[in-house]
């Protein structure tokens, strides 16, 4: 099991290593010119020139990029283009806030699919099941943003229950933090759970055709009971896997639901980057998802292990 | 899982549950969803903007949202101009301007300050110009290269001294680059900007907010409210809501007209319309077959239905202009009739000119009233007979490299929203639109050098050249849309100054 974990970390390493190459070589091909961005229109060539310089936009690509990953290592993000601002406590600010939210909406999307997605497996022949079934489709194919414009319309704006958007931290006023949080966290979180629910219910399926489900059945076991007993477990692997897909996805992918909310997340100082050309501060964010990616699927890997005793004796 | 885990799972569905109708409970009277720093309180405002701006220095870095949120409200410039578009005083009571119109002499006030407690004198008034043509890096710092000298006589008064006469060099100093700083504060302006004006810079949080508060040293008229918060949202609905929601009391520029249905007629709001500097100009590539050809310039535009473009694509809201000047501008004049819609006429243009079945690309920016107009522009030239392609170019970044950079296109759409812009878009051949016209450059030379008569007489000159000349097509003038709270008052109408200005607004 130690060779194991020693292998997954080499290979984190390594991806880490070739993923900081591909992002570096994406934004030197991407058209637009950060100085020019910077200068805005009616700037000289001069101006631009010597802007670029200052950026150090004018030194060889190898050179820009093993400064750049350095600066990396040494945990030093490099200074923003646009801002002047170093880049890492603007990407620790977002990111917690990105974790909050993804955080909350994660534990709405499991609080739903587990229960609802075993009921609709154990009753799949049943009405209850279909209509179920049938619920989490039409769940799967509404898009969160919209989600969150039909809940801000109702709880916000009719009911005036919830603020429509805005973002307080935590340490601020945690009354305000949570009214803020509640919105933005359902619109992620009913769409995931939607989405995990199907997963659910095809794992739990799955396990239940299983002959050893079908063996505790015929010893007398009810069909919840034999899934308690002997299913669980099995069902968990396949769930955990899109759990952590779901999570990586959602990091980034929250990023119309913050547009919609008005959160300060990692999503829109990305899209904000991108647009003014703050090339280091997209690649800092870019490596730092690929990190949260390959975290998490280390995680989970290991986590496997966890669950499922027939892994630890493989892997001996 | 087992039936321990399931009922775990329920308490926390429950939990979830409680917890929304809990805060509910809490914010359902009276008023409303305000949180901390939100709208409510009878000593604060919220205005919600749209762009926010990427650094506090507006001499390193470009864009427009830096001097919305700080000129006039944290900055001063010893003039400023008002909403009728006219230059009144602002740190400077009065100045004189010698016979050969190339010495401004200025009279400053005395009892102003700094908000870090320094004295505001002539000599930082020196300081502050001489700073814009050494240090500033935005291409705006050009305005200030006409000044030859910038000296203190005394604490209250301020020579400059003009290497040649012009008079719009005074009207930029109503701008950004007119804006007067501190030499004890400069080394921190870009996160935390000091000047001489009724509010003081307090908080910056970044992809959220800016606050100000009062500055109670304030030499002139001190402002109503003790705080004032500018919130941004990039998103014009959640703009809106906020509003409706009332975690903001204004907003400043409504960015999507059709929205505003929501506000007129209901009496808890007041819309208020106005102009703006912001031409929506489809613009041509003088420089470039077809539209190097006068004759095709000149289809495009009759062409156009104009009203019935604005109509569609901004919900009928802003104004029909026939050239390059806003209707602010002392030298407006209404030229709409120039080019009247008439199909006919533009095919025979056509016709005449050999360029009929042409097809031109119109590569436009991702942005709102780009997207809106260009396939209203697409479809009425097919009806002249032209082929359109239509691009879409990330804003700025692709755009400003494809069309301003590199001119690689035949037509445009885009607003320019700087103030006075004729001549920097018109009278540079080397500008993105490649108009090269002798008459118009010789009547803007004249226009700056000349007496303030002069001045009109050669800017109408200006403008109706390019009008006839079909340099660009001049779409609409974007309308300075603003909604607020019933009570608020003293908000500006014109959105025509680089700013927002924060300084009269009250509450009844």
């Amino acid at each position: 099991m130690g060779l194991r974990i020693l292998i997954r970390t080499g290979v984190l390493l390594v991806s880490l290593a070739v993923s900081s190459v591909v992002v570096f070589a994406l934004m030197a091909v991407l058209p637009g010119d950060p100085a020019r961005v910077a200068l805005g229109v009616n700037a000289s060539p001069e101006a631009v020139a010597e802007l670029r310089n200052r950026f150090g936009l004018d030194r060889p690509l190898v050179e820009q990029y093993l400064s750049w990953v350095g600066g990396l290592v040494r945990f030093d993000f490099g200074t923003s283009y646009v801002s002047n601002a170093p880049i890492g406590p603007q990407i620790s600010d977002r990111f917690q806030v990105s974790l909050w939210l993804v955080g909350a909406a994660m534990v709405i999307a499991a609080v739903i699919a587990l229960p609802l997605g075993t009921v609709m497996a154990v009753q799949h022949r049943r009405l209850s099941g279909v209509v179920l079934s049938a619920l989490s489709q039409v769940g799967v194919a509404v898009p969160a943003f919209l989600a969150g414009i039909l809940l801000i319309t109702l709880f916000a704006v009719r009911l005036g229950w919830l603020p429509a958007n805005g973002w307080t931290p935590p340490a601020q006023d945690p009354v305000m933090f949570l009214k803020q949080l509640v919105l933005p966290a359902l619109s992620l979180g009913l769409v995931q759970g939607a989405v995990l629910t199907r997963y659910v219910r095809s794992a739990v399926l799955d396990v239940m055709r299983e002959d050893y489900v079908r063996t505790a059945r015929a010893k007398g076991l009810r069909p919840m009971q034999a899934l308690r007993r002997h299913g669980i477990r099995n069902a968990a692997v396949p769930v955990l896997t899109v759990l952590a897909l779901q999570l990586v996805t959602l990091l980034i992918g929250a990023i119309v639901v913050e547009r919609v909310f008005v959160v300060p997340g990692l999503g829109s100082l990305l899209l904000d980057a991108v647009s003014n050309r703050d090339l280091i501060l997209v690649q800092d964010v870019v490596m730092l998802l690929v990190l949260a990616v390959l975290v998490v699927n280390f995680l989970v890997d290991l986590l496997y292990l966890v669950v499922d005793p027939r892994m630890r004796t493989a892997s001996r | 899982m087992s039936t321990r885990h399931l009922r775990s799972a329920a308490a926390s569905l429950l939990a979830v549950a409680l917890l929304a109708t809990a805060c509910s409970a809490g914010s359902g009277s009276g008023t409303g969803a305000t949180g901390s720093g939100g709208a409510g309180a009878d000593d604060s405002v919220t205005v919600g903007l749209v762009a926010e701006p990427a650094s506090l220095d507006f001499g390193s870095t470009d864009g427009a949202a830096i001097p919305q949120a700080l000129l006039y409200n944290v900055y001063e410039g010893l003039v400023k101009l008002d909403q009728d578009g006219k230059i009144v005083p602002g740190l400077a009571t009065s100045w004189e301007v010698s016979d050969d119109r190339k010495t401004y002499t200025f009279k400053l006030v005395d009892k102003a300050k700094f908000t870090n407690g320094q004295p505001f004198t002539a000599t930082d008034a020196a300081y502050s110009i001489n700073r814009v043509k050494k240090d500033w890096t935005v291409s705006l710092k050009a305005a200030m290269d006409v000044v030859q000298s910038a000296e203190a006589v005394d604490p209250t008064t301020l020579k400059v001294t003009l290497s040649r006469p012009s008079n719009d060099w005074l009207f930029r100093m109503t701008t950004r680059i007119g804006a007067m700083m501190s030499e004890s504060a400069v080394s921190t302006i870009a996160t935390k900007p000091v000047g001489t004006g009724p509010y003081t810079f307090q908080t910056w949080k970044r992809g959220d907010s800016i606050t100000f508060s009062r500055n109670e040293s304030y030499w002139g008229t001190k402002p109503h409210f003790k705080t004032v918060t500018l919130k941004y949202f990039k998103d014009p609905t959640a703009l809106n809501n906020a509003l409706l929601t009332r975690t903001i009391n204004v907003i400043g520029t409504v960015q999507a007209p059709e929205s505003l249905k929501q506000f007129e007629g209901n009496d808890k709001y007041q819309v208020i319309e106005g102009t703006t500097n912001g031409e929506v100009v489809l613009s041509f590539n003088n420089s470039r077959k077809p539209l190097s050809d006068k004759k095709v310039r000149q289809a495009v535009r009759y062409a156009i239905d104009h009203k019935a473009l604005l109509d569609t694509c901004w919900a009928g809201r802003g104004k029909l202009i026939g050239s390059m000047v806003p209707p602010t501008d002392p030298w407006y004049e209404d030229l709409t009739g120039m080019y009247p819609y008439d199909q006919a006429k533009a095919k025979t243009l056509l016709k005449e000119a050999g360029a009929e079945g042409a097809t031109l690309r119109l590569r436009i920016p991702t942005l709102p009233y780009a997207v809106a107009c260009g396939t209203v522009v697409k479809s009425q030239l097919e009806q002249a007979g032209l082929k359109v392609q239509l691009d879409q170019l990330e804003f700025p970044a692709a755009w400003l490299s494809t069309v301003f950079t590199n001119a690689d296109y035949d037509m445009s759409i885009v607003a320019h929203v700087e103030p006075r812009d004729i001549g920097a878009v018109f009278g540079n051949p080397k500008y993105y639109i490649r108009y090269d016209s002798k008459p118009m450059q010789d009547a803007l030379a004249k226009a700056d050098a000349g007496t303030e008569q002069d001045q009109v007489t050669e800017m109408k000159t200006a403008a109706r050249t390019v009008s006839e000349d079909a340099a660009s097509d001049f779409l609409f003038l974007l309308p300075n849309l603003v909604v607020a709270d019933k009570g608020i008052t003293g908000l500006p109408k014109n959105a025509i100054a680089e700013s927002f200005d924060l300084s009269t607004l009250g509450r009844s």
